[in-house]
C-alpha cells in the first residue's frame, strides 16, 4: 500500500505473556508506542496469557511494580485501532470481555466518533489476520 | 516438618505447576507467586488439576500478586487460602526447607 512517497507496511505486536512476571508486556507497550510515530498500519494482538495484560482492577502497590494497565487506553490517541483479542484464549482462562479494560479511539472520518478498538476473534480468524501481516513482532 | 514449594510460572506457559503437583509428597504446601498465581483460579483449563491436588497438599497464593494482575480474590480455586507477604515469611520459617521452581 502506498500512502505518498511512503510505502505502509501492516506490522502486527503480538502479546502473549501475563504482565509483570516478565518485562515482555512492559516492552512491547513501549515499543508499539514508538512505533506509532511511523505511520503504519498497526495491529495488536492479545492471546494466550497476553489477555492478562488487559485486566481491568490491576493494582500493583503491593508489589512495587508500575502498573502500566492505563496507559493501554491512550492506543486510541496514536491512531492505534485494531485490537484482536483471541476467544479461545479467554474461554480456557474463565474469563470474558467483561473482565476486560474497554478500548476506544475517535475515527476522524465520521467526525470523531468514539469506536471500540477491540476486535473478538476466534483462533482460525486470527491465524488469517496475522497471514495478512508484512511484519509480526513476537513478545 | 514438610517442604514448602513456591511456583512462579503460569500453568499455560510452562508445565512447572503440573511437575511441582506430582513431585510434591502428601503433606507439603505449595505457594503460589508471581505468574503463578494463575494457576489458582477457578474456572480455568487447569483448576480441576489444581483441585485434585489440593488432596495431598495444602495450596496457597500470594495475594499482592494477584491484586496486581486484577485477578480477584475471590475467585480463586475453594480450598486456597490467600496470603500476604508476613504469611510468606511465616510459611517459609513453618516448612523444613523451601524449594522454588522455576
Amino acid at each position: 500500500m502506498e500512502d505518498g512517497d511512503q510505502v505502509i507496511k501492516k506490522f502486527m505486536y503480538m502479546n502473549r505473556k501475563a504482565p509483570y512476571g516478565t518485562i515482555y508486556a512492559w516492552e512491547s507497550l513501549e515499543v508499539v508506542l514508538i512505533a506509532a510515530a511511523f505511520d503504519q498500519d498497526i495491529s495488536l494482538v492479545f492471546a494466550d496469557d497476553g489477555v492478562y495484560q488487559l485486566m481491568k482492577d490491576q493494582n500493583t502497590e503491593e508489589v512495587g511494580m508500575k502498573n502500566f494497565s492505563k496507559t493501554y487506553s491512550a492506543l486510541g490517541d496514536y491512531d492505534i485501532k485494531k485490537i484482536y483479542i483471541e476467544q479461545e484464549s479467554l474461554e480456557e482462562r474463565g474469563l470474558s470481555l467483561e473482565d476486560l479494560q474497554g478500548l476506544k479511539y475517535e475515527d476522524e472520518d465520521d467526525d470523531w466518533a468514539e469506536k471500540d478498538s477491540i476486535i473478538l476473534v476466534s483462533r482460525a480468524e486470527l491465524a488469517k489476520v496475522i497471514d495478512e501481516q508484512d511484519v509480526v513482532f513476537s513478545f | 516438618m514438610s517442604m514448602l514449594h513456591t511456583v512462579n510460572k503460569s500453568p499455560f506457559e510452562r508445565n512447572t505447576l503440573e511437575s511441582c503437583i506430582s513431585l510434591a509428597v502428601p503433606g507439603s504446601a505449595i505457594l503460589l507467586i508471581e505468574d503463578g498465581v494463575i494457576g489458582a483460579m477457578a474456572n480455568t483449563k487447569h483448576s480441576e488439576m489444581v483441585k485434585a491436588a489440593m488432596a495431598n497438599v495444602k495450596i496457597y497464593v500470594l495475594g499482592p500478586d494477584l491484586k496486581a494482575r486484577g485477578l480477584n480474590e475471590g475467585n480463586v480455586v475453594d480450598g486456597i487460602s490467600v496470603v500476604g507477604y508476613g504469611e510468606f515469611v511465616d510459611l517459609t520459617t513453618e516448612h523444613s526447607a523451601v524449594q522454588s521452581w522455576l
